[in-house]
């Protein structure tokens, strides 16, 4: 069983940093289909429209009647361990500084046989295992296999951990703390083993129901930060960028206009000086150090969590200007996500729908309560994914745009009417 | 339709280039050496030639196309086999069946491959689609790792024990130290390899082939035509090969020979008991027994009883890889489907480099090759007599 994971030394300031190595990052297009359902949480396979075979490795035609016609398709990972070995010898350097290392060959029950990551838990081969996939530090998909039942203290197992982005032990900035969703994450890592919780705040005169009981808390630091100003967020940045492990944006500009409604710029201006250069601000300041630091030892540069919008995906007329800020943001996530990849440095994009707040007041529910996203938050980073869709109206809004992109925009226009 | 027979096409000019553990040259260096070995041991010149096979992992970006011109050669037979440790046994069958309907004289077949420092690496990255997809991600460990799984299951299936894969490992070691081409020159005990590193469990160091550079090369041609040049030939008795046989097994513990032996044996006139000399594709040991089983030369499981109860060096009870094999001559990439076939040309021919198999009339070379994804797809196996 796996022992839970201890606390390391404090670093050796003298010892050298290494630089981040990544696991074999290329995959034919094909292949990319297990990384879109793993970005987002889940283990998808190809069956056959036709003939209904399972495949594996991903193909570009079915392995029994040749059909074209592959559907990625959830499965629940149930298969036997039928042989497994433990590497002490790798090509890749990443597994190298990594050994040994510990794989399995596993027959699916729904037909192909996988070699995947072998959590430490599974006893020895034959044995039954459950197969999930994720994101590994190049920001593939893997596929690991873990036990059939989950075992205590398995999110520590050495491998593991090299794949997720556990809060346990590290250092986390959350950049907006007063609101109750930065209050509820920075809850949700402490819960979750987190060190050290930066909580930012601006505008330290404005009181903020909550925000006191948050200095209160042992591992929460306050910092003021404002995203808005490019001199303060380098100054922040200076003390305390080295150290960020996981860094979540949670600061958000949200007015409820449209265009027509409201006369000049000022407001959808303000909402991009905090949603977009706000991101792009932290980015330049902060990225660099976490990138120098995604392989420094057991609680390395993680993640890098974006809180986005569902608009970002097709904009919501009423609130127009929000949308249109939260589209620019996610463009430039993606941008930060390409530029974090070499060094494996995972940036995880939150897709919520309105979330029970004020400035989603007007909205009907179901509208998603701050605790529940942070908790979704804290799962993505345990887990290997890096795009969120928590709540239902996230998740209604992703299956009507992914069905239908033209009909989403249509139906959302109607709620401007 | 029954096989038809080669009738007079034979084999000749058993060839292997001295294997490096890494070089500075290309492919082309060493294909090229194998080529002009041939065409000496052969007394032809080089527009006497007029059919090629090539096998080669390291000649990209060229194909067999681009040797015609690197080499200066002019030919109307071209064939290039990229089936790795089965390339031997495809290449003889179809420069047989060229040279047997007229479509070439002499065939030169060749099979080799450079070491660079990174190269072997670099291969293994993108050895196939499937493995880059979905295995070099996995720890990225290469060929150790795929038949550590296939050698685990193999003993927990069949109740094979270190010992005994030792054992074969050792008596290649004494069948290398004979042979000058070796890449290994020191004695192998079976305390050496029991308590040799592990590599990858239940793998250690001595189970795992040495990567190195090399060319192995050898003749197709009519036996009149090897007679009027006075060349020791071998005769073509029988061949196989099969691609991708028994798909749905779980994990791989039998090869495509188990479909193919009745009919090699058939096709021959000749039965296991009948074998002299036998060459494994041996890049694990664990490959070398499911030949063995698979071949006939024992039921499938019994590898493990069968090698406790024979020995393997030339002069044993069952000789087998008598150049040491990969596992102690060295692997020269696609050279490594070549080793066992020369090797067995020698030996039927009396021509050896090393120990020598003593009135050896009848052998087997056996190829595996291309773990394109959980396990090896190519099979193929010559039985070959001597003259």
């Amino acid at each position: 069983m796996t022992s839970p994971l201890v606390r390391a030394p404090r670093k050796n300031p003298v010892v050298r940093t290494r630089v981040p190595n990544l696991p074999p990052g290329m995959r034919s297009r094909v292949a990319l289909g297990l990384t879109a359902a793993a970005a987002q949480g889940r283990f998808e396979l190809q069956v056959c429209r036709d003939c209904g075979r399972v495949q594996y490795p991903p193909r570009e035609a079915c392995c029994a009647c040749l059909s074209h016609r592959l559907d990625w398709r959830a499965q629940d990972g149930a298969g036997d361990l039928v042989s497994e070995t433990t590497l002490r010898h790798s090509f890749e350097l990443f597994f190298r500084e990594r050994m040994p290392w510990r794989l399995g060959m596993i027959r699916l029950d729904c037909g192909p046989v996988v070699v995947a990551h072998l959590h430490g838990d599974c006893p020895a081969a034959p044995a039954r295992v459950r197969v999930r996939a994720s994101l590994d530090r190049a920001g593939q998909a893997v596929l690991i296999a873990i036990p059939e039942k989950d075992t205590p203290n398995m999110a520590d197992d050495r491998q593991l951990r090299e794949m997720t982005c556990d809060p346990k032990f590290r250092k986390v900035l959350i950049t907006d703390a007063k609101t109750a969703l930065g209050q509820a994450l920075a809850d949700a890592v402490v819960a979750a083993g987190a060190d050290l919780v930066w909580a930012g705040y601006a505008e330290p005169w404005k009181k903020s129901p909550g925000f006191e009981r948050m200095a209160s808390i042992p591992q929460v630091s306050l910092l003021a930060l404002d995203l808005t100003n490019s001199r303060a967020v380098r100054d922040i940045a200076g003390e305390i960028g080295g150290r960020v492990d996981i860094l979540i944006n949670t600061a958000d500009y949200h007015r409820n206009f449209g265009i027509a409604v409201r006369n000049g710029i000022e407001v959808a201006r303000a909402e991009m000086e905090m949603n977009y250069f706000g991101l792009l601000r932290l980015a330049q300041e902060f990225a660099p150090a976490m990138r120098a630091r995604a392989a420094d030892g057991q609680s390395s540069a993680v993640a890098w969590v974006n809180l986005l919008s569902i608009f970002a995906l097709s904009s919501f007329p009423p609130h127009g200007t929000y949308s249109a800020s939260k589209a620019a943001a996610l463009s430039l996530a993606q941008c930060l996500r390409a530029e974090l990849a070499s060094a494996g440095v995972r940036v995880i994009n939150v897709f919520p729908g309105p979330i029970d707040d004020e400035w989603s007041q007007a909205l009907p529910p179901p509208k998603i309560a701050p605790g529940r996203l942070a908790a979704a938050i804290v799962d993505a980073l345990r887990s290997g994914a890096e795009d969120v869709y928590p709540g239902e109206v996230a998740e209604d809004w992703l299956t009507r745009w992914r069905d239908n992109p033209k009909a989403l925009e249509r139906e959302l226009a109607a709620a401007s009417r | 339709m029954p096989r038809a027979a080669y009738d007079d096409v034979v084999i000749a000019a058993p060839v292997t280039l001295p294997y490096t553990r890494y070089s500075i040259r290309g492919a082309h260096w060493f294909l090229a050496g194998a080529l002009a070995e041939l065409m000496q041991q052969a007394g032809l010149a080089k527009n006497e030639i007029d059919g090629l096979c090539v096998s080669s992992f390291t000649l990209a970006p060229d194909t067999a196309v681009g040797l015609t011109q690197h080499l200066g050669l002019t030919l109307r037979w071209l064939d290039h086999i990229p089936m790795g440790g089965a390339c031997g046994t495809v290449a003889l069958r179809r420069a047989a069946r060229a040279v047997q309907c007229g479509d070439a004289d002499a065939v030169a077949c060749v099979a080799g491959d450079t070491n660079h420092t990174d190269s072997f690496r670099l291969n293994l990255a993108t050895f196939s689609q499937f493995a880059r997809d979905a295995v070099y991600p996995y720890g990225s460990g290469g060929a150790n790792a795929s038949f550590a799984f296939l050698t685990a299951y193999y003993m927990r299936t069949y109740g094979a024990k270190p010992e005994d894969f030792g054992k074969l490992c050792v008596a290649q070691r004494a069948n290398a130290l004979q042979f000058p081409h070796a890449l290994m020159k020191k004695p192998l005990t079976l305390d050496d390899y029991l308590t040799a590193r592990l590599i990858a469990d239940p793998l250690r160091l001595f189970d795992c082939v040495m990567p190195c550079a090399g060319a192995d090369a050898f003749l197709v041609l009519r036996r009149a035509q090897a007679e009027h040049l006075g060349i020791p030939y071998a005769r073509i008795l029988a061949t196989i090969e099969r691609h991708n046989a028994f798909a749905d097994d779980p994990i791989q513990y039998r090869g495509g020979w188990a479909l193919d032996r009745d009919e090699l044996y058939a096709q021959a006139g000749v039965a296991p008991k009948d074998i002299d000399v036998l060459a494994t594709y041996d890049d694990y040991p664990v490959i070398s027994l499911m030949q063995i089983e698979d071949l006939g030369f024992c039921k499938k499981g019994d590898g493990p009883d069968f090698v406790r109860r024979n020995s393997f060096t030339a002069d044993g009870s069952f000789p087998i890889n008598t150049s040491g094999g990969q596992l102690s001559a060295g692997q020269a990439g696609a050279a490594g489907g070549f080793l066992g076939l020369v090797e067995i040309v020698r030996q039927l021919t009396g021509q050896p480099l090393g120990a020598a198999v003593r009135d050896a009339r009848v052998g087997l070379a056996s190829g595996f090759g291309m773990i394109n994804y959980d396990r090896g797809l190519c099979s193929g196996a010559a039985i070959l007599a001597a003259r």
